[in-house]
């Protein structure tokens, strides 16, 4: 996924003289990630360069390279860190285009590793998606593996509007499925890790249907699809998995076919609990397909605690707690 | 014996720990006395070369450059030399944002818009300062530097269309009165969140280094906005990538209610910090027209040889209450404004154009009853249009749009329900 990542910003950047890539540790370095290795060699300092560790100022002087014209994608080293800059994105960013009757827009696609699964503790694992997905004006992208980090990153990118583009860290290197005690497959031996050379883009606003089933609709995103497969596989339910890609804008229709043919639902994120976008998710389907559900629409989620070092695996939401949820919806 | 604390003496300090919580030195009902302002001598400053290291600023930082002396005439190196044309044109200008902040804030108080802001006594720093740039720099002001605007000739009825939130309103009736945008002026949409607009405007200053063209940037922000971590990313940027802008400063002493010593003003000035952060540092009597002109113009061609930024504290004095909702009677001593030892920029330069015989009393008359006729027409002009609270003027789909450049589904859905609503909201009808 980080070779994905790093081919759509090359290509962008050769694709359009607007393009430029900032953030801290991101120019000669080339990320901590190495999402951005070799591209300030080959496309120069102007382009690709990096920043003082300084939040509000990253995505602060974003917002005005964008309103001169150009297309700035600024990287967040940590989603846990994005907060400094939540006012430039919430006030400023978010409101441009609304505010200046379109005068003046924030084409921007702010990049952020996030969530857990790695022993970050409490400043590494955060899935703060919920705080931007409440903001009028910010599209909300999670890609799940390569060929959709490269094809919505690309989608972002050329997008007029500001996008928070979180990158799941803990399937960088790797599909990761929640069974934490076995060896871990790099994204060689994955179907969807297939990344066509050149310009390719997944449009934004588009669920991917990870399986076709009709016991049950789950709704995931991020790291938690291939959690949520692996747990659905193993207990031989025949699952519809929606990987909702982009959270804002949401692809209602594809929720809606699904649970209306499913008469199920089952929201996984790894996000706290309370608040959380599954909440949000809960409501629609409640909302849109009522006199469909055979069963009330359940969340897992992380608990609603800052997210814990030594007991991650007590807290990630993994099998056991996916494969309880599961049992419950099926038995009513 | 090492330099540390006394085990035995811990929790023992001698005298007690005292906060200090800055107080001004005057409230309501005080009389006032600001002798202990140090005003230099007009024309005593010295005017480095705009190209020097941002050290050898660094005395102006805590100087005052002034160019207008007691004799209405200029005095020293910063003289901008303006022709009486160009002059009277900044007279013009002035006048003419006074006239409008008295009819707007009238406006107000009957009920035609819910807010208004004055800069009155802070003119100088937005117009003198305009005219010092090129009409295509780009400017991110803060709420009170309309003055930008009618130095570069935005029409003041699209002023009062925008405060009126009217069917000509084009920014649609979505923001605040006073928070102008006009792309065509090169002036950024202002925002109500303070100081973001300081490393937006380093950041366009950079787009335009990396694209190599020739425009540069510049901010404007209050003395108390200076307290904002964004003007502090601002000023790092800004040294960082030695970008092409200009950090203007506006310390009018008064953040609402609470005097520039909250903001740090007490032991240091504002241009002083520029010292730390290796910008060019100038502090300048923003009430002189002239110095005004002078400091910009030095911080332009600075910025525009890729000499770096600059940072110019406006040293100035808020002459009027915050906004049309705050009444400065409640916290400081109304004889301020009358004992402001730097006095009225509109008065300064009038003055200065009757010492050089390029202008008198009658003139002045009559460029003062111009000024409020055409603002008077402007007004007549944009309440054709409507005012705030007749009507809703704009289509309730236009509350949908722009939020994004195209409307999703979720907004789709709720267009349509606000529209539902019209019907039952205003059964005597409205369009669309």
């Amino acid at each position: 996924m980080i070779d994905a990542i790093n081919d759509a910003l090359d290509i962008m950047l050769d694709r359009d003289p607007n393009v430029v890539v900032m953030g801290e540790d991101v120019g000669y370095f080339g990320g901590v990630f190495r999402c951005t290795a070799g591209l300030q060699e080959k496309h120069g300092k102007t382009r690709v360069f990096d920043t003082p560790i300084s939040e509000c100022g990253i995505i602060g002087v974003a917002v005005g390279m964008g309103a001169y014209g150009l297309r700035p994608v600024p990287e967040i080293q940590f989603a846990d860190y994005i907060y400094p800059g939540l006012d430039q994105l919430i006030s400023e960013a978010a409101r441009l285009r609304y505010r200046s009757a379109a005068e003046y827009i924030a084409p921007m696609t702010v990049r952020s590793p996030f969530g857990g699964g790695i022993f970050g503790g409490q400043t590494h694992s955060q899935s703060p998606e919920a705080i931007f997905s409440h903001v009028s004006g910010l599209k909300t992208v999670i890609p799940s593996n390569p060929y959709d980090a490269k094809g919505l990153l690309i989608a972002s990118i050329e997008d007029n509007d500001p996008v928070i583009f979180f990158e799941p860290k803990r399937i960088y290197n790797g599909p990761f499925n929640g069974y934490y005690d076995k060896p871990v497959e790099p994204w060689k031996k994955h179907a969807q890790s297939i990344v066509p050379e050149g310009h390719y883009r997944v449009e934004l606003g588009k669920a991917r249907k990870v399986t076709e089933g009709d016991e049950l609709t789950v709704l995931a995103y991020g790291t938690m699809v291939h959690v949520a497969e692996a747990v659905c596989a193993a207990k031989g339910v025949n699952a519809e998995i929606l990987d909702l890609r982009t959270i804002v804008p949401l692809d209602i229709e594809a929720i809606e076919a699904s649970v209306k043919k499913t008469g199920r639902c089952l929201i996984v994120h790894e996000a706290t609990r309370t608040s959380g976008f599954g909440a949000e998710l809960s409501a629609l389907v409640t909302e849109r397909c009522f006199y469909h559900l055979e069963a009330a629409v359940e969340r897992v989620t992380g608990f609603d605690t800052p997210y814990p070092h030594s007991l991650e695996w007590a807290y990630f939401p993994g099998p056991v707690r996916i494969g309880e949820a599961i049992d419950k919806i099926l038995s009513e | 014996m090492a330099d540390r604390p006394d085990q035995a003496q811990q929790g023992q300090n001698k005298p007690t720990l005292q906060l200090h919580v800055p107080e001004p030195s005057y409230r309501p009902g005080d009389a006032v006395d600001f002798g202990h302002l140090t005003i230099p001598e007009a024309g005593a400053q010295p005017r480095p070369d705009e190209g020097c290291e941002a050290s050898e600023t660094n005395p102006l930082a805590t100087d005052l450059i002034r160019v207008l002396g007691d004799d209405n005439l200029p005095h020293g190196p910063w003289d901008p030399k303006l022709d009486a044309d160009t002059l009277r044109e900044m007279l013009h200008h002035m006048a003419m944002v006074r006239a409008f902040d008295e009819r707007m804030f009238r406006g107000q108080r009957q009920g035609k818009t819910s807010f208004y802001m004055k800069c009155t006594g802070e003119e100088a720093t937005s117009i003198s300062a305009a005219m010092a740039l090129a009409s295509d720099d780009m400017v991110f002001p803060s709420y009170r530097q309309q003055g930008i605007l009618i130095a570069r000739g935005y029409p003041l009825t699209e002023m009062i269309n925008q405060i009126y939130s009217n069917s000509a309103d084009k920014l649609k009736g979505r923001q605040l009165p006073i928070m102008y945008s006009s792309r065509e002026k090169s002036f950024f949409s202002i925002s109500g969140n303070l100081a973001t607009q300081t490393p937006q405007a380093v950041g366009w200053a950079m787009a335009s280094a990396i694209k190599g063209d020739s425009r540069i940037a510049a901010t404007w922000v209050g003395e108390g906005s200076t307290a904002e971590g964004d003007f502090h990313a601002a000023c790092t940027f800004a040294a960082v990538y030695n970008a092409p802008v200009i950090l203007n400063v506006v310390n009018n002493q008064w953040a609402i209610s609470s005097f520039s010593g909250f903001a740090g003003g007490e032991r240091t000035s504002f241009a002083a910090r520029a010292v730390g952060y290796g910008i060019a540092g100038l502090r300048v009597d923003g009430n002189d027209p002239l110095a005004v002109y002078a400091a910009e113009r030095w911080a332009a061609n600075r910025a525009r040889s890729n000499a770096g930024p600059t940072l110019i504290e406006h040293f100035t004095y808020r002459a009027e209450g915050h906004s049309t909702s705050d009444d400065p009677s409640g916290y400081r001593s109304a004889q301020e404004r009358e004992e402001w030892p730097l006095g009225d920029p509109v008065m300064r330069l009038k003055d200065h154009l009757i010492a050089l015989g390029e202008w008198d009393e009658d003139r002045q008359k009559s460029l003062d009853e111009d000024c409020a006729t055409e603002v008077k027409k402007a007004t007549k002009e944009a309440e054709k249009n409507g005012i705030l609270g007749h009507g809703l003027h704009h289509p309730f789909r236009t509350m949908f749009e722009d939020v994004f450049e195209e409307l999703p589904w979720h907004l789709k859905e709720q267009s349509a329900q606000a529209i539902r609503e019209r019907e039952t909201k205003f059964p005597e009808g409205l369009s669309e």
